[in-house]
């Protein structure tokens, strides 16, 4: 293992890996402040530039676009009190009314350290927990991976808002329904292909990343009426204030960023319960935790309320990395796409991957302490100046993106078929969004449904035809059965408001 | 190496680098004249894949040894290598420098339908490399031998579980059945279970839910080297270079030799003497160090077939994989 730690490290250092670490999180600080573009959309935007790239160094970019993107979203959360990433919602109620107090300086600065913390802590954690859980992974078999989807899809109830849950699993069936299309895994012939010999490899993932995500905000962004704010950012950018923190201020932010860091960590190594859970779990904890006066400050620019959110996002962006690493399951629509990535390097993301691959297993962990100082360094003295981005108009960035994505796809296949597809994928995409259905699950689904699919056929194979492999092994009945309790956890919570409901109702049976 | 699935599993892989037709980077030509002024290969898959690595070593080797001025490369990934093959057909008279790369999938494919076309479509060139295939159980497998695996399907079929990384039907399984029905066996008997890839079919060896795996012997040896796995036996006549200890199955007395060459085709309106002079420069290439470096590199075994003799090798290889998949039930 300390092996595997040292060449992670010396592939980390490389002078390659440590322009991209920098690259990524400059990038990703850029587009996660626009509001609008997500982290999905950032790292669906790098992958056609990581191609032709060793597997380590595109997962380095992709990783520091990724918690580039919730750093910088937070920037525009501070300042506009536009959420550029939902991962920053909660940064926004304490730290825009901060800014309007005339301390945007300080608030970012906050921001900037939590992230930090927050960034760091949760890789120490990952460096210790990855290989443990990656080592008693080694024994799965087929029908362990195929619990192990199932699992994965679970996380979808949990992906999904208030009476969106039926929305969210029509979603991922009709990306299982999608990742059908292609050839048969065990037989080989093609199906649902309708003769097409461009359907016989399947829809590609970028494909439908980009199209789902990119091209359709893009253009759904032209659909929505923006207010001109302007004149308002513009007052904003320029009072940035003071960026110096007082000891006190220090004193307060410590234990918010211990006890942020490690919830943030475990929300993010849950799968569907990435940095936006995390966020809002923290800030919520380190309300219900503060004293009676301190509750009051909370949304009025309080400090912890500020620093909270921050560190659990970022330390939920290192956690989300645990079960993309060792198991093979992304638990988010963000590491659904470094997922689609990787495995277009040809590196499958699992148990076996800490064994046959140590060295992209280590060097991006170790990349992301390297990515945290690069965030702190690049972030404390330049945001005045990388804020002045928030100013660029819609009319030049749509295009831009619109560009970027289409040429990106046309680019690694030259398949004039694909921007076809694309231009359908993104209409849809378009349609479904106003109608409120998220894109997350369906790209979920589509990856976890391919991989589904072979395990579960390589599983009957193997029994003979009989489904006893679900219970045979200790292994696959626990995973299936923590699947089950996620199912059935909203479903039980519903069930005790209910009770409640029915108690306060009539408040003689409180005995019961 | 070429697995039956790659190219078909790994869709938006395949395309791989975004740079679908790149100049060669080895263009840097000698002083003397090269035989041949460029060679453009097309790959049908995507970088990174075997078919890949062969023509940019073999572009690679003529480049620097000066038989050829500049080669180029494009990826056409699609349709299981069906993509290329259309294009190679369709645009004929606009291909006279161009070469495409294939292997032993492209009969298997043929027979299976995955494209409609055969290697009779195209201009057979020369088979260049050859990789064999072979079995191999975990370190701890009670089997110390291949007839040892083969006396335990005739026994009990079902306790001998052939994992490898092509769909059914493909060449890892057909492999398997042909060195289990050679040795005596029922081809029909063998339990095979498909993979995507022979990295995963290697994962479920060592998992234990397949007791032998057929593979390419190149994916075996740094496992078997590691003592991870124990190689029973390569599917050649006599033993090869690549693993001198590992026994053939020819010297055990089970008559099946497999072998995935790898090889060049031109469009179908090549002209025979344009044809004799592409066998003829990769027949000259192979007697050059810098070939040398690059097939000792990627472990490839040594053949050179040409033009008849490739086409009369590809016919004797339909037959042979045709009756079996016949036994098999995967063709009427």
């Amino acid at each position: 293992m300390l092996e595997g730690i040292f060449s992670g490290l010396s592939t980390a250092v490389m002078p390659i890996n440590l322009l991209m670490v920098a690259v990524g999180c400059f990038a990703g600080t850029f587009i996660g402040m626009l509001p609008g573009l997500g982290p999905i959309t950032a790292i669906a935007l790098m992958i056609p530039i990581t191609y032709g790239f060793d597997p380590s160094t595109g997962l380095i970019l992709m990783a520091g676009v990724y918690y580039g993107a919730i750093f910088g979203g937070s920037t525009s959360s501070i300042l506009i009190n536009a959420p550029g990433v939902a991962g920053t919602v909660a940064t926004a109620f304490d730290g825009y009314p901060m800014a309007q107090k005339g301390q945007a300086g300080k608030a970012l600065a906050i921001a900037a350290y939590s992230s930090f913390s927050g960034g760091t802590i949760a890789a120490i954690f990952l460096l210790v927990a990855a290989p443990a859980l990656a080592s008693v992974s080694l024994s799965f078999q087929s029908g362990d991976y195929f619990a192990l989807m199932v699992l994965g899809l679970t996380a979808v109830s949990a992906f999904a808002g208030k009476g969106q849950v039926l929305k969210a699993i029509t979603m991922t069936l009709f990306g299982i329904m999608l990742s059908t299309i292609g050839t048969d895994p065990a037989a080989g012939v093609a199906r649902f292909t309708f003769g097409s010999m461009d359907l016989v490899d399947g829809i590609s993932f970028l494909l439908l990343a980009m199209s789902t995500f990119a091209l359709s905000e893009a253009l759904l962004s032209i659909l929505r009426p923006t207010k001109d704010t302007r004149s308002e950012e513009e007052k904003a950018l320029k009072s940035l204030g003071s960026m110096k923190l007082s000891k006190e201020e220090v004193k307060i932010m410590i234990p918010v960023i211990g006890r942020s860091s490690v919830l943030g960590f475990f929300t993010g190594v849950l799968p569907g319960a990435g940095a936006t859970i995390a966020s809002f779990l923290a800030y919520g904890m380190e309300r219900n935790i503060a004293s009676a006066k301190e509750k009051l400050g909370f949304g009025k620019g309080s400090i912890r309320g500020l620093a909270a959110p921050e560190t659990a996002n970022n330390a939920a962006c290192s956690g989300s990395f645990v079960p993309l690493l060792t198991l093979g399951i992304p638990g988010s629509g963000t590491t659904a796409v470094m997922m689609g990535a990787l495995i277009s390097y040809g590196v499958q993301p699992g148990p076996r991957l800490f064994v046959e691959q140590p060295d992209v297993f280590w060097s991006v962990i170790i990349s992301m302490y390297i990515g945290n100082i690069v965030l702190l360094v690049l972030n404390l003295p330049l945001i005045p100046y990388i804020s002045r981005l928030l100013a660029l108009p819609q009319q030049l960035l749509v295009p831009f993106v619109l560009f970027f994505s289409l040429v990106g796809v046309y680019l690694v296949t030259f398949n004039t078929m694909d921007i076809h597809m694309m231009v359908i994928a993104a209409a849809i995409a378009i349609g479904l969004r106003l109608l409120n259905y998220p894109m997350a699950p369906m790209l979920l689904g589509f990856i976890l449904g391919k991989m589904m699919e072979e395990n579960l056929r390589r599983a009957l194979a193997i029994s003979d035809g009989s489904i006893s492999f679900l219970w045979e092994r200790p292994i696959t009945l626990v995973i299936l059965l923590i699947s089950i309790l996620f199912l059935a956890a909203p479903l039980i919570g519903n069930l005790r408001s209910w009770l409640a409901n029915r108690k306060s109702a009539l408040p003689n049976d409180g005995e019961l | 190496m070429n697995k039956l699935s790659m190219f078909s599993r790994r869709g938006f892989i395949a395309a791989a680098t975004a740079v679908a037709v790149s100049t060669a980077a080895f263009g840097a030509m000698d002083a003397k004249a090269a035989e041949m002024d460029e060679i453009h290969f097309v790959i049908p898959g995507g970088a990174g894949g075997g078919w890949d690595g062969t023509a940019r070593g073999t572009g690679e080797a003529l480049t620097k040894s000066g038989l050829v001025g500049t080669a180029s490369y494009e990826n056409m990934s699609g349709g299981g290598g069906g993509k290329a093959i259309a294009y190679m057909i369709e645009a004929a008279d606009r291909l006279d420098n161009t070469l495409m790369v294939n292997s032993t999938p492209i009969i298997v494919r043929s027979l299976t339908g995955v494209f409609p076309q055969s290697f009779r479509d195209l201009t057979p060139i020369a088979a260049v490399v050859a990789e064999y295939a072979a079995f191999a159980v975990p370190a701890d497998s009670p089997y110390q031998s291949f007839t040892d695996v083969v006396d335990a399907v005739k026994a009990d079929p079902s306790s001998v579980k052939f994992g490898g990384g092509s769909v059914r039907g493909g060449m890892d399984h057909i492999v398997a059945a042909y060195a289990v029905q050679q040795g005596g066996g029922d081809a029909k008997q063998v339990k095979y279970i498909p993979y995507d890839a022979g990295g995963k079919a290697i994962a479920g060896l060592l998992s234990g839910e397949t007791e032998v795996l057929s593979t390419g012997l190149g994916e075996l040896l740094e496992l078997a080297k590691a003592g991870q796995v124990r190689i029973l036996a390569v599917t050649s006549k006599e033993r090869v270079e690549a693993a001198p200890d590992v026994p053939s199955l020819g010297e055990l007395g089970i008559d099946a030799e497999f072998v995935n060459w790898r090889g060049y085709f031109g469009s179908p309106s090549l002209s025979a003497e344009k044809a004799d002079a592409y066998a003829a420069i990769l027949k000259d290439v192979q007697a050059t160090p810098e070939w040398e470096t690059v097939r000792t590199r990627n472990g490839w075994e040594k053949i050179y077939k040409p033009r008849a003799e490739f086409s009369a090798f590809m016919e004797n290889q339909e037959k042979v994989v045709g009756d079996l998949m016949r036994d098999l039930g995967f063709l009427k």
